[in-house]
């Protein structure tokens, strides 16, 4: 079996395979935690499970650090498989959620603990110890103790720890979990700084889509314990698989119908909350008749006063909400059918004058029409 | 600050006055006074005679703790059996402590009730239990003839064997619990996080559990140490003739020589001897009170 993991050493178009994931399950007393994963990690890159609380993402980490054993399947890095290799031997380093920095221990301990095992020269571990805390700017608080350190800086000290070793694999849980949103932002852009300089492949697990998408090069979605995609972050948010994903990232409009019309450049969608047909500028695979949902990201939706020329993808409502975000703001319109759409209208003019800067308002009679280009057909 | 406030806070404090500050006091003024044989059994300090107010102070009961070998002896000896037996509780408390920290929720605290449940019977019937356990025809030495592993009964009672294990049984709760409620509240990622830097798990014991619960350590040991430092009532049923302590020193000056100025003083230098230990507990109090604030 492991001589089958078909590791890319020698094809240099294909990125080499650094973590490899075969058919992983962790069951506790009959709950899948993690069900069935299979996942391969690229040389170098960010990747982001992405998922609710209890989805399975942390258990699949820690089956990656150590501390749990998967109960099927198996996990390699670098080919070899490390199923049973306790944490303390394998060279993978974590970032905890709250850091888990020692507190009895000075910024600088905290990061040369790891480097001990490592059988270190002193000089070594000295030099280490300060290129990391290079590395992350927190030369200046080397004699400090945890608890002297705000939550930005412990979070780099926890990064220092972490990259010290020079691991093969870096697990980053929640890492933004226990920061504010302003620091978050910052933090984001600085950790993926910081792991591209150094080079190192990453994995991280987080339930905030900003996060993982901001991060991440690749993002793998869970739920229930399944992965349901992988794809860049560009892609998972425009060509969601199914309605788990297209609802979890982002905010979606979905329709529900029929396929009406199956021709090879497009289809027609008869949904019962529309009036008009949801035309789809592809062909799909299936049967007329057949169930399906379409999927309308709330940015791709025009929002005018008069009625559009197109005979499809269109609808007449009332505006019953807006939510003013500065940048946008976000229009809840009540079709006739009582199903609401949201839309996102940006605010790009500050002046209310003139007809094309007009700012809708409550109980706006209005037109939304979208084109055959923006919507995504769901079939699971 | 109201009426009530003050009073409530005030409640403590008086309490520490009337019954640990006034009976101290007592206790030093009897330690200058001078023996007679009267009702009480010592002099007066201050005397009011014609109009003139005379203190005398007699210094001779703490020259006399200097000249008699006997009472350093017994000092020393104190100090050294409560040392030993602290050390004996902490080699013994810290695994159970660490055992029960570790046990799942639920069963904690039936442990930790088997710990303190001991303690509801009497000391002292629990201290007897021990001369029926260890005496020459008790239940020990009966049990090893028994099975053939001895010929002879051993002489277990009476010997400072048996004040050690009497000390070390009675205190072994007080090392047990301060040791337990520090260890329940360490975070186990920090041995994750060990684990995963490459700390074995005895690695990660020794470099994050142990030092982390000093303060739990520090406070057991001084539970154990200041008590038994004064323990009376185990070498005496427990001890023979050759365990001295200053505890039953104490109790013979009082109740067999009837001095009571002497055993005051006897009392008092023992308190000052203590102040040191005592320093270092309330210091590592008020520390991990601080910590636990600072969450």
């Amino acid at each position: 079996m492991p001589n089958d993991v078909a590791v890319e050493h020698s094809d240099s178009v294909t990125p080499r395979v650094k973590l490899a994931i075969r058919r992983v399950t962790k069951d506790y007393d009959g709950f899948k935690a993690v069900d069935d994963v299979s996942l391969e990690i690229r040389q170098g890159e960010i990747f982001a499970l992405l998922g609710a609380s209890g989805c399975g993402k942390s258990t699949l980490l820690r089956m990656l650090a150590g501390f749990e054993t998967p109960t099927e399947g198996e996990i390699y890095l670098d080919g070899t498989l490390i199923n049973r290799m306790p944490a303390h031997e394998r060279p993978i380093n974590m970032m905890f959620q709250s850091y888990a920095l020692f507190p009895h221990m000075s910024v600088e301990q905290n990061i040369a603990f790891g480097l001990k095992y490592d059988r270190l020269a002193k000089p070594a571990i000295r030099d280490k110890v300060q290129e990391v805390l290079g590395l992350v700017r927190m030369t200046d608080y080397a004699k400090r103790k945890p608890h002297q350190l705000s939550g930005g800086q412990q979070q780099r000290v926890a990064l220092a720890r972490s990259l010290a070793k020079e691991p093969k694999l870096l697990l980053l849980d929640e890492p933004m979990g226990a920061l504010d949103k302003k620091l978050r932002t910052q933090m984001q852009l600085e950790i993926v700084d910081i792991i591209e300089e150094v080079g190192v492949t990453c994995v991280m697990v987080t339930h905030d889509q900003e996060e993982a998408m901001t991060m991440a090069s690749r993002v793998g979605i869970m739920d229930a314990g399944v992965i349901r995609q992988v794809g860049p972050p560009h892609e998972v948010y425009e060509q969601p698989n199914c309605r788990m994903t297209a609802e979890f990232i982002g905010s979606v409009n979905i329709f529900e119908g029929t396929l009406a019309v199956d021709e090879a450049d497009h289809v027609e969608i008869a949904s019962p909350a529309l009036a008009l047909p949801l035309r789809i500028g592809h062909g799909i695979t299936g049967s007329l008749g057949m169930a399906l949902a379409v999927a309308v990201r709330p940015e791709k939706i025009r929002v005018s006063r008069e009625a559009p020329a197109q005979p499809h993808n269109a609808a007449r409502g009332k505006v019953v909400d807006i939510a003013y975000l500065g940048s946008h703001s976000i229009l809840h319109i009540a079709l006739p059918g009582d199903k609401v759409v949201i839309a996102s209208v940006a605010n790009t003019d500050r002046s209310v004058a003139g007809d094309d800067a007009e700012r809708f308002t409550w109980n706006d009679e209005v037109h939304i029409s979208w084109s055959e280009h923006a919507g995504v057909v769901l079939t699971s | 600050m109201g009426w009530g406030r003050r009073l409530v806070t005030a409640t403590p404090y008086l309490w520490l006055l009337l019954f640990f500050l006034a009976p101290f006091i007592i206790v030093i003024k009897i330690s200058f006074a001078e023996t007679l044989i009267a009702q009480p059994p010592f002099s007066d300090l201050a005397q009011y005679v014609d109009d003139v107010l005379t203190i005398n102070l007699n210094l001779f009961n703490y020259i006399d703790l200097y000249e008699y070998d006997l009472y350093l002896t017994g000092y020393l000896s104190s100090l050294k059996i409560a040392a030993i037996a602290t050390g004996i509780c902490l080699l013994v408390g810290y695994p159970v402590a660490y055992a029960i920290s570790r046990l799942p929720e639920h069963s904690r605290n039936l442990a930790l009730m088997l710990v303190i449940l001991p303690s509801w019977t009497s000391f002292l019937i629990r201290i007897y239990a021990w001369i029926g356990l260890l005496k020459e025809n008790g239940l020990i030495n009966n049990a090893l003839v028994g099975i053939g592993i001895i010929d002879e009964p051993l002489v277990l009672l009476h010997t400072p064997f048996a004040v050690y294990l009497g000390i070390v049984y009675a205190y072994l709760p007080f090392m047990i619990l301060p040791i337990y409620t520090n260890l329940v509240k360490h975070d186990h990622r920090l041995l994750e996080a060990a684990a995963d830097l490459g700390a074995s798990p005895v690695g990660a014991f020794f470099k994050i559990t142990l030092p982390l619960s000093v303060g739990g350590i520090i406070a057991g040991s001084m539970l154990v140490f200041i008590p038994a430092v004064g323990e009376f009532v185990i070498p005496e049923l427990l001890g023979g003739p050759d365990t001295l302590m200053i505890g039953k020193l104490l109790w013979n000056e009082f109740f067999n020589a009837r001095n009571w100025p002497g055993a005051s003083a006897v009392a008092v230098v023992m308190l000052v001897l203590l102040i040191v230990p005592i320093t270092i507990f309330q210091r590592y109090q008020a520390r991990e009170m601080e910590e636990a604030q600072r969450g």
